[in-house]
Order: C-alpha cells, then sequence, then structure tokens
C-alpha cells in the first residue's frame, strides 16, 4: 500500500497545507490583477508570491548555507522542509528518492543572470540543488511534462516506491513566474483578461499562479503505522491524445482512456468528487464534460481550483492532489468559484457550492500540451479496494 | 521480472545515423541541415516535421526509422504503446529561441508557434501524433545519460497493464549537438537483451 503521508502547500494564499486549505474552504482567491509586472505590455490576472516574503521566511525557518538559491528552490526548500518535519523522516537516508516536477523551472535566468553559474537554468540542477540542502544521496528524478507534471511526477514515485526498493518519495511541484511563461501564454491569447470561470459559458482563458509544493509518500505493509490524515493512492494513469501538440482532442480521448485505465474495476459510487483540470480555456473544459461524461461518472460532482490559485503549471497536479485530500478527509467539497452560467457541451454537475459529503475517494483530472492527459485516485486511509 | 527484448534501436550523432549498429547512408545535399538530410532520406511526406523544433525533429527521425524497420503502420491506433523519453537540457535551445524574442521591448513580439516547442515533452506529443499513440507518454530530465533510469522508466511503463510495447530513449540537442538514442521494446517468452548493461554499451 502507498500513503501520501505528509504535504505542504506555499501559494500566494499562505504557507502550509492548511493555512491553504482553509483559505480557499472560506472562498479566498489568491488571484490578483497585475499592470506593468515584468514590464509586459498587457496586464493579467495571475496569482504571485512576493520575494520579500518569501526571503524572510528562508532566513528563519532555512539552516543557514553558502548555496545562493533562486526563487524556486527557495520556495521548493521551505515547501518540502515543512513536509520533512511533518513527515519524521530522515531525507538524507538512501531509502528516499527526490522527484521535482517543473515546467520551466529557473527559466527567468535566461532573460538575465548575473547571480548565478550559467547551470542554473537547467531543471536537472535546480532538483540537485535541492536535494542536496537535504543532503540526499540519490540521483533525483525530473518530470517535465507540460501541465500534467504534477501528476506525472507523482505516478512515478509510486512505481519507484512499487519497484525499485525506495520506502519514501518526496515529490516537489514547484512554479514561479516570469515574463518568458506569461508572454508565452499570451502570445497563444490563453489567458483571460478576468478571473477565470471553469465551465461557465463566459470563460475565455486561464490565469497562472505560482508556488511549491510537496507530498511525501511511504510504501507500508498493512501493520505498519500510519498517520491518521494520510489518504491511500488508488489508481492513476497516463494517455495521449495523438491528436494535436497545443490542443486537446475534442471529444477528450485521452482523458477518457486515462480514467477509464484508474477507475477499471472501482465502486464509482466510492467517489465524493472529481477534481477537475478545468483550466477555463474554452477547449479544455469542454473536452474534460465529454471525457467525464464518456466515463459514466458524470453523477459525481465537479470541482475546480483554478479560481483559487490559478493555474500552477508544474505545480498544479501536487497542488491540488493536496487540497483535494484535505477536502476529502474534511468530508467537504470545494466550490468551484466563479462558476455562474453553465457552458459545455456535455452534462455533468459542477459543485457550485461547498457542500458535505461522506464519501470515501476522490478522483483528480488533469491535461496538457503534447496532448497528455493523467488521472489519479485516492481514498481515505483504512477503506478496501474492492 | 519480466523478459524484455529490443525490436530496434536507433542511435543519431550529429554525422552518423545507425539502425540496430548500422549505419545508413544519408546523401547529402548542400544548404540542407543534417536532420533535414535524414528526413529526405527517409522519403515521407510529413509536411508537419518542418514545422518542429529540432529536439522534436531528432526524437522524431529516430522514431521514424525505427517504426519503418518494424514495418509498423502508422495509422492504426496503438493502445498498448507508450513513450517514454529523457535529456539533459529539456527544451533549453527553443527555450533561448523564444527568450530573443522577448528580449527587448523594441523588438518584442512573443511567438506562440515557438512558445509550444518551450515543452520537452512536446517531442513525445508528435511521435504519438504520427503513430497514434495513445498509451502513456513522459518525459525526465537527467544531467547525464542514464541507462539505469531509462531502464527503471521503462519497466515502470510494463506495470501499466494496457501496455506492451514501449519507445523509449534519450533525445538531447544541446549547444547545436544531436545525440539520440531511442528503442523499441516489447514483453517477450525468452529473449531479454534490454538490460542497463547492454543500454550503455548502445549509447
Amino acid at each position: 500500500m502507498i500513503y501520501k503521508i505528509s504535504d505542504n502547500i506555499i501559494s500566494s494564499l499562505g504557507f502550509g497545507s492548511k493555512e491553504n486549505y482553509s483559505q480557499i474552504k472560506n472562498g479566498n482567491s489568491g488571484l490578483k490583477l497585475y499592470e506593468d509586472k515584468f514590464h509586459l505590455p498587457e496586464p493579467f490576472f495571475a496569482s504571485l508570491m512576493e520575494e520579500e516574503l518569501i526571503n524572510d521566511k528562508f532566513s528563519s525557518m532555512c539552516k543557514p548555507t553558502n548555496e545562493k538559491y533562486t526563487k524556486l528552490e527557495k520556495l521548493s526548500i521551505l515547501s518540502c522542509s515543512d513536509a520533512i518535519d511533518k513527515a519524521l523522516i530522515n531525507p538524507s537516508s538512501n531509502e528516499v528518492l527526490f522527484i521535482f516536477s517543473t515546467t520551466k523551472g529557473n527559466v527567468e535566468l535566461l532573460e538575465e543572470n548575473k547571480e548565478f553559474e550559467k547551470e542554473r537554468v537547467y531543471l536537472w540542477k535546480s532538483a540537485q540543488i535541492i536535494k542536496d540542502y537535504f543532503n540526499n544521496p540519490n540521483e533525483p528524478i525530473v518530470v517535465t511534462n507540460a501541465c500534467i507534471s504534477g501528476i506525472a511526477a507523482q505516478l512515478t514515485a509510486i512505481n519507484f516506491l512499487k519497484n525499485h526498493n525506495f520506502k519514501y518519495a518526496i515529490v516537489i511541484g514547484a512554479e514561479v513566474l516570469s515574463k518568458f511563461i506569461i508572454s508565452g501564454f499570451q502570445s497563444f491569447k490563453a489567458l483571460s483578461k478576468q478571473m477565470c470561470k471553469p465551465f461557465d459559458r463566459d470563460r475565455d482563458g486561464l490565469n497562472l499562479g505560482e508556488g511549491a509544493t510537496t507530498i511525501i509518500y511511504k510504501i507500508a505493509n498493512e501493520d505498519e503505522n500510519i498517520p491518521k490524515d494520510a489518504i491511500k493512492f488508488v489508481g492513476g494513469a497516463v494517455r495521449n491524445d495523438a491528436n494535436h501538440i497545443s490542443g486537446p482532442s475534442r471529444q477528450g480521448e485521452g482523458l477518457f482512456n486515462a480514467i477509464n485505465a484508474t477507475i477499471k474495476g472501482y465502486e464509482k459510487n466510492k467517489l465524493s468528487f472529481i477534481n477537475a483540470h478545468a483550466t477555463s480555456t474554452v477547449y479544455n473544459d469542454n473536452m474534460e464534460s465529454f471525457a467525464i461524461e464518456r466515463s459514466g461518472i458524470n453523477h459525481i460532482p465537479v470541482n475546480s481550483l483554478k479560481p483559487y490559485f490559478g493555474h500552477t503549471l508544474g505545480a498544479a497536479g501536487v497542488l491540488e492532489t493536496i487540497i483535494s485530500s484535505y477536502s476529502l478527509l474534511d468530508n467537504t467539497i470545494i466550490k468551484t468559484l466563479n462558476h455562474k452560467n453553465y457552458g459545455v457541451d456535455k452534462s455533468i454537475i459542477i459543485n457550485k457550492e461547498n457542500q458535505k459529503s461522506e464519501k470515501t475517494a476522490f478522483i483528480k483530472l488533469i491535461s496538457g500540451f503534447g496532448g497528455s492527459n493523467a488521472a489519479i485516485m485516492f481514498e481515505k486511509a483504512g477503506y478496501e479496494k474492492y | 521480472m519480466k523478459n524484455i527484448e529490443i525490436k530496434a534501436w536507433c542511435r543519431i550523432t550529429n554525422n552518423k545515423v545507425l539502425l540496430n549498429g548500422e549505419e545508413l547512408q544519408i546523401p547529402i545535399k548542400e544548404n540542407t541541415s543534417w536532420l533535414t538530410n535524414i528526413y529526405k532520406s527517409l522519403k515521407i511526406d510529413y509536411p508537419k516535421y518542418f514545422k518542429m523544433d529540432k529536439l522534436s525533429k531528432s526524437g522524431f527521425l529516430a522514431s521514424e526509422i525505427i517504426m519503418r524497420k518494424l514495418n509498423i503502420e502508422p495509422l492504426k491506433p496503438k493502445p498498448n504503446w507508450s513513450i517514454i523519453l529523457m535529456n539533459n537540457s529539456s527544451s533549453l535551445e527553443t527555450d533561448k529561441e523564444f527568450q530573443k524574442t522577448i528580449q527587448s521591448p523594441s523588438d518584442y513580439f512573443p511567438s506562440p508557434s515557438v512558445f509550444v516547442y518551450t515543452l520537452a515533452n512536446i517531442v513525445t506529443g508528435e511521435i504519438a501524433i504520427r503513430n497514434k499513440i495513445i498509451g502513456e507518454t513522459l518525459f525526465y530530465v537527467h544531467q547525464k545519460f542514464s541507462a539505469q533510469h531509462l531502464y527503471q522508466y521503462s519497466l515502470d511503463s510494463f506495470s501499466d497493464q494496457s501496455i506492451d510495447n514501449v519507445l523509449c530513449g534519450w533525445v538531447e540537442d544541446g549547444d547545436g549537438d544531436i545525440d539520440v538514442l531511442m528503442f523499441a521494446i516489447a514483453e517477450s517468452s525468452d529473449k531479454n537483451d534490454f538490460t542497463i548493461e547492454n543500454i550503455s554499451k548502445l549509447y
């Protein structure tokens, strides 16, 4: 059995998973309008973190070292430290594997880099810097799969625990925003000029967000002690649309296949909710409605967390898994902020108000550029798989 | 432990293409890039090739050479195939290209067609589209070619019950140097030559 035994979220809504969960349960969003940020010609909504605040936290919470760290690395180390402290594990053990999920790492160093060595822009270098802080002896794994990275990284962690003799896997998902990322999404006309509206008929694009998040997985026997708030991994899969590199297949072929592979043989009525990718682009949300309906799980409430955090890219899969697991244990289905008028082709149930549910499992969906899609499913620990 | 067999493998460097260890003769035309010379030698009509960045072109060509050798019909959907690729620099060469389009305020014109290739896993998408591979696609980054990780990721892909064939390998175009090693592998009842030792030898 594989359990999530610890976690952390750092976002514009706060430091720590509990703080972030309580903020969104109260309906608060971290999205704000930015004008002239990064010297970009167009304004944009995003969820950003002040570097000063991160620096303060870092100097008060992290051990002093001679190494200088980028914003991304500081956030990752802070997030990981908190999760490790709670898990009471020794990160320098060779039983611990570090897995880093990001799409663009320190890419902002391409614009101007006076402080750091050239190779700092490589993703493997960031991963190395982070695991070195914790004196971990193993080569870290970097997963970079566009928007599905955070789920792909978790599924990689689970495979390495099952098949390659590790006891713990620490999955860090982190992304910081920069002129590079925002201008790219703007050039794609993918950003909304307002706060994103998942599954809404007036939706017109996504908002971006930044943050660092950590999940620690443990492989355990039935008789081992598991923390009360642990969540059990049930299944997951990655599937490609083989349709287009920058747009989803209209009928959600890949996501449908990923959901099917994940829920095969599972009692669907145990599902409390579906946490959708729901970026609020016209194509993505419509595609998801097809995939959910085709999989026969469209009687289960669907929510989106993008209106709270924005799309945090390489961090999104990890962040949304953590929030969803807190909400599962809290017997609460979080509402989809900003959703007013139903606007997708297929019939699904959008969760519009926080509501109670005693059900025992959730499934998280994610899709991204390169035609990739993934699903992952968890349940409250202590419940049997079938 | 499962037996895994190498069905075909392809190595592409700056001046050589090997298929199952034998060098392919690539006719060289002037004013044509090395990769496009390889493309032309294949005599295929796939206009999407010309839109790709160098990373995607490199991976696409290796996959094309392998799939052709195995006589695999590109248009047949393949739910039982996965693609697992890795490299050192992710999409850094294209990242630098994109950075040029936004670096100066007077010359600011971010290009969506460049931006889409600032994701390394696009190469897995290109190969998936060409071959209708609808199984798993994943991309990993490592400091150096790691036969051990390539082996582990591929093995894990077979633990997905739908998957019995994997296209896997290393696809790197850092600093303009093409460095590709790709395998088509499958579960086998008797042959077991996809081993860490063999992978290292072929790199």
